[in-house]
């Protein structure tokens, strides 16, 4: 089996290996930072003031209604555009941005905008009483968000948090063409020098498919302890 | 101690609470709060000392939860004033909300109980009572967690419950858990919203002697309720709200003997 798979990989393997390295170091990273963006937007979007309100309003409507390719592109290129700009009017040093800082934010800055939705919908599940009793008994603002909000809108986020994951995680797939090597391009190449496309395109989609069905493990479990104490899951 | 489902009867041979003289404990003046234009107070005030048990009773919309809700700053009120223990906390139309810090005083010594429980979920037992005196007092673990087995006790649920998680409790058992969150935090006065109307009916009995209890034991404690028979036999003052002001106030007397017509009509329409 080792011996089959070491020959069928014709020398590939570390390639592979490290685009898939790539396509999770992505993936995480993204999520991350999308995760942060879509806590931010959310509360702008519930937050009382239309000053914080508008701008999250119009990031969520935008984002969602582009082709994540198209922003791609556009953030990418025009990032480096926008910062030429800047370092010439400072007098600086050209700067090149590296395509993974670039795709990491703009990952994140997209999947952020389908958080916000996410996590907004998820708060507003979670029972007025819940944190009317957390004040009532003097805990702060972050004391309420960490102790009281944030466990008990887990429970609700989970499920579109584990779908928007999954897309994600897909989606790195895209940045292959802003030039990193993530497991896509490293297949791709492999294909292409041994003219074995079918090949090395399929182990690629394995490689996704494994990923998707652990991850798929921990959001299960993850909902399993976030339902603590909620009867019907129980019974 | 295990506290069972009494008839409402039973509380009609318990000794009438009388109207206490000792320092003033807590002070509300002229409490004024309206949302947008509806005026829901129009100036409610009460003087509580220690060991008073004081029953808010109106009709719905007469103003008496939004009165409760204000003084923890649950609602942040318009106008008045909330004197604690010879604290003051002035509000003035157009004044933001008290500094945290100020509020977080107020509030831990105020413990509420609400209508719907309001038990955190996710929490067990032992975890919702231990919560607020851990993370807002600061006592150590190990004490709030003697304390809440203490008090687990004291309102008659048994040492398992501790572990439970509450949506396994029945109503009543919740609102007991609920009282025994309030009592940890060790409040002066405690705060009773409405602490039987969620409840069925065979399950108030339970939680209303819990409440006598403690009225028994001297504590401080408002209570909003539609419960007359109880209001008449703990309460060493009763105020009737109408219409966002106190209309008739006084012992419990008054519910024997109500001198305004709009008492005596409340009260007819509720005891049949």
């Amino acid at each position: 089996m080792n011996d089959l798979l070491s020959h069928g990989l014709q020398g590939f393997g570390p390639l592979l290996a490290q685009g898939t390295w790539m396509t999770l170091k992505l993936a995480l990273l993204s999520l991350a930072l999308s995760l942060a963006l879509g806590l931010i937007g959310a509360s702008a979007k519930l937050s009382r003031s239309r000053l914080l309100r508008l701008p999250a309003t119009l990031y969520t409507t935008l984002i969602r209604s582009v082709p994540d390719l198209v922003l791609i592109l556009l953030i990418f290129y025009s990032m480096q555009i926008w910062l030429n700009d800047l370092t010439e009017m400072l007098g600086w040093n050209y700067v090149e941005i590296d395509p993974f800082s670039a795709g990491v934010v703009t990952l994140g800055f997209i999947y952020g905008a389908y958080f916000t939705e996410n996590l907004r919908g998820a708060i507003l599940s979670v029972p007025a009483g819940q944190l009317e009793a957390a004040t009532a008994y003097g805990l702060s603002r972050a004391q309420r968000f960490r102790l009281v909000l944030f466990p008990q809108l887990m429970r609700f986020a989970l499920p579109g948090l584990g779908n928007n994951w999954l897309v994600l995680l897909k989606s790195t797939a895209l940045v292959s063409i802003i030039g990193l090597a993530d497991l896509v391009k490293a297949a791709q190449n492999a294909g292409k020098t041994t003219n074995d496309m079918l090949f090395f395109l399929c182990l690629a989609g394995l490689v996704y498919l494994v990923i998707t069905t652990l991850s798929n493990r921990l959001l299960k479990h993850l909902e399993r302890r976030y339902n603590t104490g909620i009867k019907e899951l129980a019974r | 101690m295990t506290a069972t489902a009494l008839p409402l009867s039973t509380f009609a041979q318990a000794p009438r609470a009388h109207a206490h003289t000792g320092a003033i404990k807590l002070s509300v003046e002229g409490l004024h709060k309206h949302y947008g234009e509806h005026q829901v107070l129009k100036g409610v005030s009460l003087q509580a000392r220690k060991g008073d048990v004081i029953s808010l009773i109106g009709a719905s919309g007469s103003g008496k939860s939004t009165f409760l809700r204000c003084i923890n700053f649950l609602e942040q009120p318009n106008a008045g004033s909330i004197t604690l223990d010879g604290q003051t906390l002035e509000i003035h139309p157009g004044t933001r909300t008290p500094p945290p810090a100020q509020l977080q005083n107020l509030r831990t010594r105020l413990a509420m109980v609400f209508q719907h429980f309001n038990l955190w979920s996710h929490l067990t037992v032992l975890e919702n009572i231990c919560l607020a005196p851990r993370k807002v007092l600061g006592i150590s673990a190990s004490e709030a967690e003697a304390r809440a087995r203490k008090y687990l006790d004291k309102v008659g649920l048994p040492a398992r419950a501790a572990e439970q998680y509450p949506a396994f409790l029945s109503g009543g058992q919740q609102q007991r858990v609920a009282i025994a969150r309030a009592l940890a935090m060790e409040p002066e006065i405690i705060l009773f919203d409405e602490p039987t109307s969620a409840l069925d009916p065979e399950l108030v009995g339970e939680v209303l002697k819990v409440i006598q209890t403690l009225a028994e034991e001297g504590r401080t404690m408002l209570m909003v309720t539609h419960e007359m028979g109880f209001a008449r036999q703990v309460s060493s003052q009763v105020l009737f709200l109408h219409q966002g002001l106190v209309e008739e106030s006084g012992s419990a007397e008054i519910l024997d003997r109500p001198q305004s017509e709009r008492l005596r009509q409340f009260l007819s329409n509720r005891l049949k």
